[in-house]
């Protein structure tokens, strides 16, 4: 009984943490994003709100939080309703699967990396059931994109951890990174090479974003699925998408580069590696954005189909061939 | 004046006069008649570009030498030899219509629609001829030079049914 | 007939689900340079049928300047295309300097080439800034807003005015370039080449943007000339059209330049153009500064040219006005300019500007038609972006480099 409460205790206090932990990453995410993309493009970012803008991002969160909930007179109200949640909670339970570092994660279970694939196909409804909800032309065709997008590049991210998953042998995501730390390479990135590339484009995809958001394209769709929402419904899923981009970094790292594990040991900070590497991974994706122009809808399928598929397949074989002959 | 006397020679029916200008030759043409002249000095004389084509309202003007109230403007450009020439048709004030060069220039299509919102003048055979600056209800034709100067905008139709609406809700 | 009205009309005898997908985009929308309006008749992401509406930002510059003297109405010049308006203003006063048969002196001449290329250059900086923002390269716009800013800069010392100059007068400018003008020119060319090199290494050879630009909107010269494209869009299908060359004004004759043209006439071959002849004014500037020194001290503003506050009370206002027709102005019998007709065109940044001015004598223009490119090549987007998708649409609209100020007058 002692051993249960006490467990519980321990659960749910790594659960709060982790919440607060991530939010936060979340937040500054978006201050690092601006902060980057600024000096990238020779301008200052956010500097007024505390030291350097260092509070923007609660600010920003203040504002929306005490902003009018707008709620359009034509909408479909209790999907409008539901829709941002459904992106924000499916986007972020999957950082509860995944191992920060040797004995930490919350909820390790077998099917951990089905698990997180099962969740980002869902997340695809929050942004199906909003474009629909919001009685909009715009939203709709956003939300057609994105439906579109979704699928097609969830096969070939699907197909690039297949590979993973066949060389370690186990779909649990701590097994996965204790694979990896004793084969010969230390990390699945070299033998995987195409399985990454693959895997990344995809995660880009996933996410919506540039060069591939175009479900949101600005300049086309004026904000796309979203374009209804205001205040705190608005931020929801501005959290999704950042949310998005740290489980799929997190992913990322877990399943090529090999999670926790680095070239020496950290005393007293266990994720030191795995943070280095998600950081790494989170500029990767504000560097394309400064750089990149925007995909068209058919050249997006096009790449999706004819290149991403086929990549992830022969991936695929190679590594059940290898596997097959050692 | 070269290119006036060919077309005098051409098309004695439809051209009126001609005269030497700054910038290039002006001939003066009747309606009858002027698309198929139009349409040749595209096609054999090579005055391929459209510049411009524009309506003038000479109601009231001091020097004029004519009877007509309107006139049509047109600027065509030959690139082979670097010739402007300027054409115009003069249309009456009773029955303001001149035929449609949009079979010939596509780009001829808003410049029509632009010359009938502000003058009034129909183009016969124009495909879709609807005002284009101006709002589809507007009354008048801004560019003529009976069109009041100072009127409010009280005076136009749709505002009054807005004011109107507005006051019933209190 | 409207699309709109025809949409209704069709809305009401048919089963709700043949129907076409139909989108209003704009006249708020981030991409259309404005307050453009198109209405789409699409067939999934498919352009089917395309219906721009303009005259949101109708003015009536034709009548207002039928009310202002001949040196007021520069001052509307400024409005039409407010991103290149020294253009603009050259244009007008090339106009009324025919019509008043005016000389105007050299170094004034060469002041204009100037500024007039400078509006070049500020344009098409700000034309690449929003096509590349519209196809979604978001670095590329602030670099331009950058190096615009240093031009605006220069002509605020030139003029004090960033964007509606008036610089320009009928007969010349308004005054002489300042030393220092000089030395920040100069120093301007020597640095710009470098930077357009570097917009050039972001996008040129970017897969993305080779592959939502190549085969996109493709024109052939002879459907060109007959959708009445003007400037790099009709060079861009490999015409070589320019009217600095064809009726060369200012001090363009004085000066050497190439005239590059495209190939295939689709949305690459027009940016690749546009590139170039940002490279090609940049030269042009340089030429007119060194010239420049030969006429130190030379006056910038023709002695016999108009005062700026011309005679008034010429046309008189009837003492009555009209019940309906309100205050009506008659031409008293004094003459103030020559009768007669002008036409002046010049090649502005976006395609060819045209100005013909009838005069009756007195101090107000009796018409002046000014035919802008905006306004054309806003009615060729239906023909170009049939069987395109939205986001073509959108690099169209940026490939034609519209201004509605300029379109709507």
């Amino acid at each position: 009984m002692e051993d249960l409460w006490s467990n519980l205790f321990w659960f749910l206090a790594g659960t709060v943490i982790l919440l607060i932990v991530s939010l936060l990453h979340v937040a500054y995410l978006t201050y690092a994003e601006r902060k980057i993309i600024a000096r990238m493009q020779q301008r200052l970012g956010p500097n007024r709100v505390g030291p350097r803008g260092l509070l923007q991002p609660i600010a920003d969160m203040l504002k929306l939080l005490t902003k009018e909930d707008i709620i359009p007179a034509q909408v479909d109200k209790p999907v409008f309703y539901i829709a941002p949640f459904i992106s924000l909670v499916c986007a972020g339970t999957g950082i509860a699967l995944v191992p920060l570092w040797e004995n930490f994660v919350i909820s390790n279970i077998n099917v951990g990396l089905l698990f997180i694939l099962a969740l980002s196909s869902l997340s695809a409804y929050g942004v199906i059931l909003s474009g629909w909800a919001s009685n909009s032309r715009y939203a709709f065709l956003g939300g057609l994109r994105a439906s579109a997008q979704v699928i097609s590049y969830e096969i070939a991210m699907s197909l690039a951890l297949l590979s993973v998953v066949l060389m370690a042998g186990s779909l649990n995501l701590g097994d996965i990174v204790r694979a990896q730390i004793n084969s010969p390479f230390k990390v699945y990135l070299i033998p995987q090479l195409i399985g990454f590339f693959v895997f990344i484009i995809s995660a880009v995809a996933e996410c919506n974003r540039t060069p591939f958001d175009l479900p949101e394209a600005e300049t086309e769709l004026v904000a796309g699925y979203f374009v209804e929402y205001s205040g705190m419904r608005f931020a929801l899923f501005y959290l999704a998408e950042y949310f998005g981009m740290l489980v799929m970094s997190a992913l990322a790292v877990t399943c090529f580069l090999g999670g926790w594990a680095g070239p020496f040991e950290v005393p007293y900070v266990p994720f030191f590696w795995f943070v280095v590497k998600v950081y790494a991974l989170l500029f990767f994706y504000i560097w394309i954005r400064a750089t990149l122009p925007r995909y068209r809808y058919d050249q997006l399928m096009d790449l999706g189909w004819k290149v991403l598929i086929p990549l992830g397949l022969i991936n695929l074989f190679l590594t059940a061939l290898i596997k097959l002959i050692f | 004046m070269a290119l006036y006397e060919e077309l005098k020679t051409k098309f004695p029916e439809v051209v009126k006069e001609g005269f030497q200008e700054v910038d290039g030759e002006v001939v003066v043409c009747n309606r009858e008649g002027f698309l198929d002249l139009i349409a040749w000095l595209k096609q054999e004389k090579g005055f391929i570009h459209l510049i411009d084509l524009c309506g003038v309202d000479y109601l009231g003007y001091k020097p004029k030498t004519f009877e007509e109230r309107f006139e049509v403007v047109y600027h065509v450009f030959n690139l082979d030899e670097r010739k402007l020439l300027r054409l115009k048709v003069r249309v009456p004030e009773e029955d303001p219509w001149q035929y449609s060069i949009t079979s010939l220039w596509k780009e001829a299509n808003w410049f029509e629609r632009e010359c009938f919102d502000m003058f009034g003048i129909v183009f016969k055979g124009h495909p879709d001829l609807r005002r284009v600056l101006m709002p589809e209800d507007w009354k008048g034709y801004p560019l003529r030079k009976d069109y009041p100067l100072f009127s409010e905008e009280e005076d136009w139709e749709p505002y009054k049914v807005l004011v109107e609406k507005y006051k019933r809700r209190g | 007939m409207s699309l709109v009205l025809e949409v209704n009309k069709k809305q009401k005898g048919k089963d709700s689900w043949e129907e076409p997908f139909y989108l209003n985009m704009g006249p708020q929308h981030p991409s259309t340079h404005g307050v453009l309006r198109l209405f789409l008749e699409l067939e999934g992401e498919t352009i089917v049928n395309c219906d721009p509406i303009i005259g949101y930002l109708h003015r009536g510059i034709e009548k207002l300047a039928e009310n202002l003297n001949y040196n007021q109405t520069i001052v509307l010049s400024d409005r039409l295309d407010y991103i290149s308006s020294a253009a603009n203003n050259v244009a007008f006063a090339l106009a009324f300097e025919k019509l008043f048969k005016l000389e105007v002196p050299r170094r004034a001449k060469l002041i204009r080439t100037i500024v007039s290329e400078m509006a070049r250059i500020c344009s098409h900086l700000l034309w690449l800034a929003t096509h590349a923002l519209d196809i979604g390269a978001m670095t590329v716009f602030l670099y331009c807003f950058r190096d615009r800013e240093w031009l605006l800069n220069i002509y605020e010392r030139i003029c004090g005015a960033r964007l509606t100059h008036t610089y320009v007068r009928v007969g010349g400018v308004r005054r002489d370039f300042e030393p220092e003008v000089i030395e920040e020119l100069y120093r301007f060319v020597e640095e710009f080449p470098k930077r357009i090199t570097d917009y050039e290494t972001l996008i040129d050879t970017n897969r993305i943007w080779l592959k939502r630009t190549k085969n996109i909107a493709v024109v052939s010269a002879e459907e060109a000339f007959n959708l009445g494209l003007t400037g790099p869009c009709l060079r861009g299908s490999g015409v070589s059209y320019d009217v600095r060359k064809f009726r060369p004004y200012d001090a363009y004759s004085e000066v050497e330049f190439e005239v590059p043209v495209g190939q295939n006439g689709d949305t690459y071959d027009r940016y690749k153009v546009r590139m170039i002849e940002l490279r090609q004014s940049n030269w042009i500037i340089k030429q007119c500064l060194d010239k420049l020194s030969e006429t130190e001290g030379e006056l910038v503003l023709a002695e016999n040219s108009p005062d700026l506050l011309m005679p008034e009370k010429v046309r008189e206002v009837s003492a009555q006005p009209h019940p309906k027709l309100g205050v009506m102005f008659k031409p008293k019998e004094k003459e103030i300019v020559p009768v007669g007709e002008a036409f002046a065109s010049i090649e502005s940044p976006k395609g060819e500007l045209s100005v013909y001015v009838v005069s009756d004598g007195s101090s107000r223009p009796w018409r002046l038609r000014i035919r802008t490119p905006s306004f054309v090549h806003i009615s060729a987007i239906p023909h170009m972006t049939k069987g395109h998708m939205i986001a073509d649409l959108v690099a169209i609209i940026g490939t034609l480099d519209i201004v509605l100020g300029d379109s709507d007058r």
